[in-house]
């Protein structure tokens, strides 16, 4: 049993309850699946269930074969990197030192001259070599959501879960945006999963689709079939269409 | 521009960063020993640089009156206000960070005036809350109080679940909470114990002994190592308690054991010396203004800001009117806050917002 494996969760704050036995086919490695749904469908609880920040009711997430449950949750989040929809930039902290931070991710106090070139060379990649001293209380929101991203990929984790990494991005910056999360995972053979609200960009950068509803996984499977099912319609409570773009790419029309 | 030449340009730039921090540190220690000398040579005995030096590294040259002079007068003094000015340096910077609150310090979490309140029974009524450590009462009381208090806050924490504003607002509800207290007590105070209570108050080194500086290292070197072990933890929660738990940062657990070293800190400092404004507050943040909030260096420089300004008003207070020593905790103030207003006014960046 290869990838990463979810099974039967279900999560209440108090009494409210949020996800309700939610759990999908195994995700494979070296794909990206993109995690869809209304506001409050439950999301980002589902991200913090399987990064083990939320302990849930019931239900088991496994990565192959191991059983994550198990481990420690420092153990936990060094094999599942999750990016946080938000982070406060108030801090006098640099864009370069935030990533090796992350880069670090509480091994040792010693910075090594591997970890300043690792650094370096993913803020480079990222496209925010030229931030790497300004302060992170200067950035814009899509700057910032950007030096999230190059902090997640920055760590070598076996899945990594983005909540919303390009809400806040311009157009030319969400599409290289989520084009490197895609080339990195397929490049790692990492699980990849985003949360996404443009259906759009789910349909052209997804390998796999899973629609999430008031706590359900109400449809899954790849972007074509999820996108053309009665389920979506109803979830988002809008009609949707789908044509074919002029690059045999789908589009998705909401009315 | 090649990939390989702008990535060794950004390496180059955090290399420059990370000399920047150590010359900066450096400084501030070769300013702070400058400081201590100044501060064991100033004062109305006269002795010159080069003989407080030679008594101090030879104290078998030193003639009865310097050994009295500079071993057990000055010294203990000059030594306690470097001790104690970066335990109050540490102890801001990290309640700052753990509460991410810019004005947290042993002030706004009402641990000073937990300490003037045991002070105050101690003077007022004659109470030692531990009996049988004779003449120390006041500071054992000062120190008991103030653990209470952060022992209180603990508590709260413990059930209602740590949140930084919870915490703010409930230091604040323990600063008035002693301060009507403390009033109590000095309203039935005859005018010697209200006398000797203010003067408590106000914060002085001169109840200095080798004895308090020696606990006053012990607790930073039992604070300090385990504060620099979380340094990227402590860095991590700046960025938000979400994005430090992704990270792997137990968050409340570290919330918990860095109040713990910051209430040691601060209950020490302040039963020692009495209730000293604004180091805890304004040293951590010339060293964020100076060198950002990397805990690296943030934490190092915090506590030598706060070593340099309580040295340096040590000298000041013996400096204004010769054979006085003014109060220490009104000088740093005083010298303190056109000093503080005038960096906040030339500060581009502005964090916090």
């Amino acid at each position: 049993m290869k990838g990463l494996r979810v099974e039967g969760i279900d999560f209440a704050y108090g009494r409210r309850t949020i996800l309700h036995g939610v759990g999908f086919e195994p995700l494979e490695p070296g794909h990206l699946t993109a995690l869809i749904g209304p506001n409050a469908s439950g999301k980002s609880t589902l991200f913090r269930v399987i990064s083990g920040l939320l302990k849930p009711k019931s239900g088991q997430v496994h990565l192959d074969q191991l059983n994550l449950d198990k481990l420690s949750a420092r153990k936990r989040l060094q094999k599942i990197c999750f990016m946080p929809q938000f982070f406060t930039a108030n801090a006098a902290l640099t864009v370069f030192e935030v990533v090796m931070m992350a880069q670090k991710q509480l091994r040792g106090l010693k910075v090594k001259s591997a970890d300043i070139d690792a650094v370096a060379k993913a803020l480079h990649d990222g496209g925010i070599g030229h931030l790497a001293e300004a302060y992170i209380s200067e950035l814009s929101g899509g700057q910032s959501q950007m030096v999230s991203v190059v902090q997640a990929l920055v760590r070598r984790s076996d899945v990594y879960l983005f909540d919303e990494p390009t809400s806040a991005l311009d157009l030319r910056h969400q599409l290289d945006v989520l084009a490197r999360i895609k080339g990195t995972m397929a490049a790692r053979g990492a699980i990849g999963v985003v949360a996404l609200h443009d259906l759009n960009l789910a349909a052209r950068f997804a390998d796999h689709l899973i629609l999430l509803g008031e706590g359900r996984v109400l449809a899954e499977g790849p972007p074509a079939d999820v996108l053309r099912s009665d389920a979506i319609s109803r979830t988002y409570a809008v009609d949707i269409e789908i044509t074919e773009g002029p690059r045999k790419d789908l589009l998705v029309h909401a009315y | 521009m090649t990939d390989q030449s702008a990535v060794s340009g950004i390496v180059s730039g955090y290399r420059r960063a990370i000399a920047k921090r150590i010359v900066i540190v450096v400084i501030a220690t070769i300013a702070l020993c400058t400081t201590i000398l100044i501060d064991i040579v100033s004062g109305p005995y006269d002795a010159s640089i080069g003989r407080v030096l030679h008594v101090i590294l030879q104290p078998s040259v030193a003639t009865v009156n310097e050994n009295v002079v500079i071993w057990d007068l000055r010294l203990p003094v000059a030594l306690m206000a470097v001790a104690v000015g970066a335990m109050l340096g540490v102890a801001g910077a990290e309640m700052q960070t753990i509460l991410n609150n810019p004005l947290a310090d042993p002030f706004t979490l009402g641990l000073s005036s937990a300490a003037s309140f045991g002070a105050a029974l101690a003077i007022v009524l004659g109470l030692s809350i531990l009996p049988g450590v004779g003449g120390l009462f006041v500071t054992v009381n000062a120190f008991l109080m103030a653990m209470v208090a952060s022992l209180g806050l603990f508590a709260f924490t413990r059930l209602r679940g740590v949140s930084p504003e919870a915490m703010i607002l409930v230091g604040i509800a323990m600063l008035f909470t002693f301060n009507a207290l403390l009033m109590l007590l000095q309203y039935g105070a005859t005018e010697l114990q209200l006398a000797q209570l203010i003067f408590w108050q106000m914060g002085s080194l001169a109840r200095a002994t080798w004895e308090k500086v020696g606990i006053c290292l012990l607790v930073l070197a039992v604070v300090m190592p385990y504060f620099l072990w979380k340094s990227w933890a402590l860095t991590a929660l700046r960025m938000g308690e979400d994005k430090a738990a992704a990270l792997g940062v137990n968050v409340s657990a570290l919330r918990l054991g860095v109040f713990a070293g910051v209430s040691l800190l601060s209950a020490v400092a302040v039963s020692f010396v009495g209730a000293i404004a604004f180091v805890g507050l304004v040293g951590p943040h010339i060293a964020r203004m100076v060198v950002g909030e990397d805990q690296r260096g943030f934490l190092p420089l915090s506590a030598l800001c706060g070593a340099l300004i309580l040295s340096g008003t040590s000298i000041v207070s013996k400096s204004i009117t010769p054979g006085i020593v003014y109060p220490i905790g009104m000088i740093t103030s005083l010298i303190g806050i056109p000093f503080f207003v005038s960096l906040i006014l030339t500060q581009r960046k502005r964090h916090w917002q």
